[in-house]
């Protein structure tokens, strides 16, 4: 359905499916190498007071494919995302991009480098309108210098580039009429989409989508999933956290599972969610035993212990 | 129901404590006043007035206790040695010299009061003939010359260290207790309260009205009219308290407006009533009618007076009853429940809004009791919350912006850096130094020394 | 009750060099919290920096009022950078805390008596005005006859600080509609957002902290001019919030909103004070004496103004000029 939409950007060359086919053969266990990562990580540890959020020993993600990052609730699903786009530093591990270090670079220059993230709870510019919001996302704006910015024929032309980019692109995302509200009226779904379409604006490499599906209406979410599968036929390479386990199987190509700030298990889709770590990661290693009333207690009083510890690291 | 009924007896019950508390420690402050025998030394009652005078008695330390020494000239010189004053100590040794001019023109300035060694009575050794005062309250200025055998003329860094460490303590304490409401009103709610200095200065100023109401109460043939005061600034603080929240904060917060516009509206809120205040209380340095002039107690070689003893001893029990109160009630739970999270402590069946109610009650009566005692040590105007404001948002952003042991540990190191730190440079610039050090801190850490780092995302 | 001279006085006021001064500090401001969401607490630090710069260099050193302002720009981007650095990675409220901790610092510093010889203390400096007198082209009152009427002085620091403001506004104005005001305004509304698409966050707040001090700085300068004096007390805490207060009636993020505060604010003002001074003077005042003397009808104004601050924020809290959608203050 996307086949006829413009391909803008960078599209360094990847053969969707060549990419696909390669991960054929991978066999589907945690940390696995790929044929051709863009993105690799290795031992990335983060605490919290006592809490270790995100504790991953290697994980490579595949250049062209829509790879899915999925776990129950306090994964450290967002807490990777947080540090792999520097927007938090882990206590440990090293990370690289396209084989450059991304250690201590901060939030901007990793933005900078073509790895762009949206967030789980949408940041639009509420006070901008829309087409602002989008002529922000560009990169490179000679306008943005403090001197330039004086001197209106310096910039005019390229933000005049910039608008028509911006302008095809919200035309793409269903946002041209849109245009010229304030981004702050849109609905939940409508700012997901805006979102999706800012971080477009700078032609990344690799898009992370942090739940793009969170809180959109049922008739957006086709259209959104197009979206997402649009990115990747065009040459970028997409990792989302995703809870809608429709949507991850439906698009992504390779699903990593976290549980507790491990990564527990990756594969295709079909084959992770058929395998029964996943079904415990999600549904607790109880599942399936009645729970005792001993046991029960015993739960009940280590939560407990779990929550004033949490309430004495916070005086 | 039930449960918050019980949650309100809690909150009923522990402020009945701390004000019985109060009111026990506040008798030890009566236990010690300052009565003179006519042959002994006396002290000199602080003038009410605009300007500044330097008051002094001379006392012969041989006899205990020590006897006035009448009869001797005593001098004022500025720093250009030209003389501004001078006076003749009185029958019991007392002296007064008025320094010409307001008060204005004398802050910041340093005078050196001199003795006429040659006015001494025969056989009578100075321990030190002249002694240097920094101006920098429009308060009225205390020397003291003792007689006797010549002791050490300079006392060491040590002494003075203690010494300074005394004031420091009283500072620390009525610091902490104010910051410890900036603090928990910052936290349940998340309002930078810039008219808090005004909660303080609320404080002073009841004790103050209470103070000037005709007549003296009286327990016992010990006047405790200014013991009233203070628990009276402590109670009606905590009504202003809830006039704030009930009034002002609480409808601001229905109507959802932010936490930036609710900044700015505090900082109308205290302009508003710092000059309410000064419409009916006047620009003059007010002090109350007991405890102007205790006579200190010589430890060693510090000077300790009953009400500084006492103001440290209350304050530490106000703290500790506080803190204990967050740690270990119902409500005290339920108000770091808030802290942390008020949508989950909503959640979970707490009512935010009670629990920010008694927060504003028992954080503005601990600023009003600040500022009461503050009153009681230092004297007040109409300006005292709103100078000291900064020291107890130092205090609060230092310890960790909305912690509890933060405000407090936050406050002890402004308090006493403060003063200490008068040891090395100019007391003139104490203040600068303790807000250097909050910017310092805040650049090695920035969530304050017990805060946490935040999560982003 | 005169109100000929209600109307006179205000009327001088509300164009005349004081409203200047507000003006020149509202637009930092703007820059600052308006534009970028700044907290800056300490625009009269800013202003007391570059003001006694410029006299220092002159009783001092004896140097040009030239250079002194010279002088005093190159430490105003030293103290923003010197307060930018801490801050500019932390929430908002603690600049906020930062910045009138570090103006206080500043005017404790200045009017300590440990320097007074050179910086004259609680007194301040005088005697650095001449240059600036010699180069006034008016040598008697002006304004409208029987309306208003200004000193030749006071036209001149006028004139100058008018022309001043204009050239403020137009460098905003040209500031504002460019990408360069696009990224500020994004940083208002989300940071983190902005970060996200690869800008340097940290350096455009350093930007604006310095651009808004700069405006902060000819406040500090006009100031010095129409006293032909500099003390402590032109830059004590409240300036700032007075400020704040003039920003926010004309209505933060629009380009002339600080004109239109300053204007209306010190009309105000004006009108409060005259119209309560009247009302108590004499012998048998309108108010008696038992309910307001004098003195306490010179707070009034003050009162009012704090009181005006609180229900402008509640009620009308995009000042009058500007838009409820795109409102700079709100919940956050």
């Amino acid at each position: 359905m996307d086949a006829e939409q413009e391909v803008t950007g960078r599209t360094p060359g990847v053969d969707v499916e060549a990419s696909r086919r390669a991960l054929a053969g991978i066999e589907p266990t945690p940390g696995v190498a790929k044929p051709d990562p863009i993105l690799v990580a290795d031992s990335v540890t983060r605490t919290f007071g006592g809490l270790t959020a995100v504790d991953v020993a290697h994980l490579e993600v595949q250049r062209g494919v829509i790879t899915a990052l999925i776990g129950p609730n306090g994964a450290g699903k967002t807490t990777l995302f947080n540090l792999l786009t520097g927007f938090d530093r882990p206590d440990t591990g090293t990370w690289s991009f396209n084989g450059t270090s991304l250690g201590r670079k901060p939030a901007y220059k990793v933005a900078r480098m073509g790895m762009v993230r949206t967030f789980q709870l949408t940041k639009v510019l509420s006070k901008l309108t829309v087409i602002e919001n989008m002529r922000v996302g560009a990169t490179a704006q000679r306008g943005e210098s403090l001197l330039a910015a004086m001197v209106a024929p310096l910039w005019r032309s390229q933000e005049k580039a910039n608008t028509d980019r911006a302008d095809n692109l919200l035309e793409r995302f269903l946002l041209a009429e849109k245009r010229e509200d304030f981004a702050g009226s849109l609905s939940g779904g409508q700012r997901k989409l805006l979102e999706m379409a800012r971080s477009l604006m700078t032609d990344p490499e690799l898009v992370m989508l942090d739940e793009p599906m969170a809180g959109v209406n049922p008739a957006l979410k086709q259209s959104l999933l197009g979206h997402v599968k649009s990115l990747r036929d065009e040459g970028r390479t997409v990792l989302f956290v995703e809870h809608d386990m429709d949507m991850v199987r439906d698009i992504s190509d390779w699903v990593v599972v976290m549980a507790q700030g491990k990564v527990v298990a990756e594969g295709p889709p079909d084959t992770v969610m058929a395998d029964p770590a996943v079904v415990d990661a999600y549904l607790g290693a109880h599942h399936d035993a009645e729970l005792t009333f001993e046991e029960e207690e015993k739960i009940l009083a280590e939560a407990e212990a779990e929550i004033q510890k949490e309430a004495q690291g916070h005086e | 129901m039930a449960i918050a009924l019980r949650r309100g007896a809690t909150a009923t019950t522990a402020l009945v404590l701390l004000g019985a508390v109060l009111a026990a420690l506040l008798t030890v402050m009566a236990g010690s006043p300052a009565h003179a025998a006519e042959t002994r030394c006396a002290l000199v009652k602080p003038t009410d007035d605009d300007t500044i005078s330097i008051l002094g008695r001379i006392c012969d330390r041989r006899e205990k206790p020590p006897v006035a020494v009448p009869g001797v000239r005593v001098t004022v010189e500025d720093e250009a040695g030209e003389e501004l004053g001078e006076a003749t100590s009185s029958e019991d040794g007392t002296f007064v010299i008025d320094l010409p001019g307001t008060s204005i023109e004398h802050l910041g300035k340093s005078y050196t009061v001199v003795l006429d060694e040659s006015t001494l009575p025969e056989g009578t050794k100075p321990e030190i003939t002249s002694r240097t005062i920094d101006i920098n309250l429009d308060n009225d200025q205390t020397v003291i010359f003792p007689i006797g055998d010549a002791g050490p003329a300079k006392p060491s860094k040590f002494t003075e260290a203690l010494q300074l460490m005394v004031g420091g303590l009283v500072f620390s304490v009525l610091l902490a207790m104010a910051a410890l409401g900036l603090s928990m009103i910052f936290g349940t709610t998340g309002l930078t309260n810039f008219a808090h200095g005004e909660l303080i200065t609320f404080g002073a100023l009841v004790a103050f009205f209470i103070d000037r109401l005709p007549g003296r109460i009286e327990v016992g043939g010990t006047e405790i009219t200014v013991i009233v005061g203070v628990l009276g600034a402590f109670l009606v603080g905590g009504v202003f308290g809830w006039l704030n929240d009930t009034a002002l904060w609480r409808p601001l917060r229905r109507r959802g407006t932010g936490l930036v516009a609710m900044m700015i509206v505090s900082i109308g809120l205290s302009l508003f009533l710092r000059n309410i205040y000064q419409y009916f209380a006047g620009a003059q340095t007010r002090n109350y009618s007991q405890y102007g002039a205790v006579e200190p107690w010589e430890i060693g070689d510090i000077l300790l007076t009953p009400k500084e003893l006492t103001v440290i001893l209350l304050g530490v029990a106000v703290l500790v009853l506080t803190t204990s109160l967050l740690q270990f009630t119902r409500l005290g739970k339920a108000t770091r429940a808030v802290a942390d999270n008020p949508g989950l402590a909503s959640a979970t069946g707490i009512n935010v809004e009670r629990v920010i109610g008694t927060v504003w009650i028992g954080g503005a009566a601990l600023a009003a009791l600040a500022g009461a005692l503050l009153g009681v040590t230092q004297g007040f105007d109409f300006q005292l919350g709103f100078r000291i404001l900064l020291l107890v948002f130092a205090a609060t952003v230092l310890g960790g912006l909305g912690t509890i042991w933060g405000a407090i540990v936050g406050a002890f190191v402004i308090g006493l850096f403060t003063e200490l730190s008068t040891l090395f440079v100019d007391p003139e610039f104490k203040f600068v130094g303790a807000l250097l050090l909050l910017i310092v801190i805040l650049l090695i850490r920035p969530q304050g020394l017990l805060g946490k780092a935040q999560r982003i995302g | 009750m005169d109100f000929n001279e209600l109307l006179t006085g205000s009327l001088q006021q509300a164009l005349g060099p004081t409203a200047v001064v507000y003006c020149l500090a509202a637009i930092g401001l703007n820059i600052h919290f308006g534009y970028t969401g700044l907290l800056n607490f300490g625009q009269a630090g800013f202003m007391m920096v570059a003001g006694y710069a410029m006299v220092t260099m002159s009783t001092i050193w004896g140097q040009s009022l030239w250079l002194g302002v010279l002088v005093g720009v190159i430490l105003t981007v030293i103290l923003a950078l010197m307060l930018g650095v801490p801050t500019l990675r932390l929430r908002a409220d603690y600049l906020a805390i930062v910045t009138i901790a570090a103006a206080e610092i500043i005017r404790q510093v200045i009017s300590a008596a440990k320097f007074s010889d050179d910086l004259g203390g609680q007194d301040g400096l005088t005697g650095f005005i001449k240059p600036f007198r010699k180069m006034n082209p008016f040598d008697e009152p002006v304004g409208i006859d029987g309306v208003v009427m200004w000193s030749p002085n006071d036209f001149w620091v006028m004139t100058v600080g008018w022309l001043l403001v204009v050239a403020a506004c137009l460098i905003t104005w040209l500031l504002m509609r460019s990408p360069w005001g696009r990224v500020l305004k994004s940083i208002r509304e989300d940071e983190d957002a902005v970060r996200s698409l690869g800008k340097n966050v940290y350096a455009y707040k350093m930007q604006s902290l310095i651009i808004g001090g700069l405006f902060g700085a000819l406040a500090g300068f006009v100031v010095a001019l129409r006293s032909a004096t500099v003390g402590p007390s032109f830059f004590a805490t409240d300036v700032t919030f007075f400020a704040y207060t003039v920003l926010l009636i004309g209505g933060a993020a629009r380009v002339l909103g600080p004109v239109a505060g300053a204007v209306i604010f010190w009309f105000l003002i004006t009108v409060l004070d005259i119209a309560f001074g009247q009302m108590t003077a004499g012998a048998d005042p309108i108010i008696p004496a038992s309910i307001m003397d004098s003195t306490q009808a010179s707070l009034m104004r003050l009162i009012f103004m704090g009181l005006g601050l609180m229900l402008l924020m509640i009620y009308r809290p995009q000042g009058i000029f500007g838009d409820r959608r795109e409102l700079a203050i709100d919940g956050r």
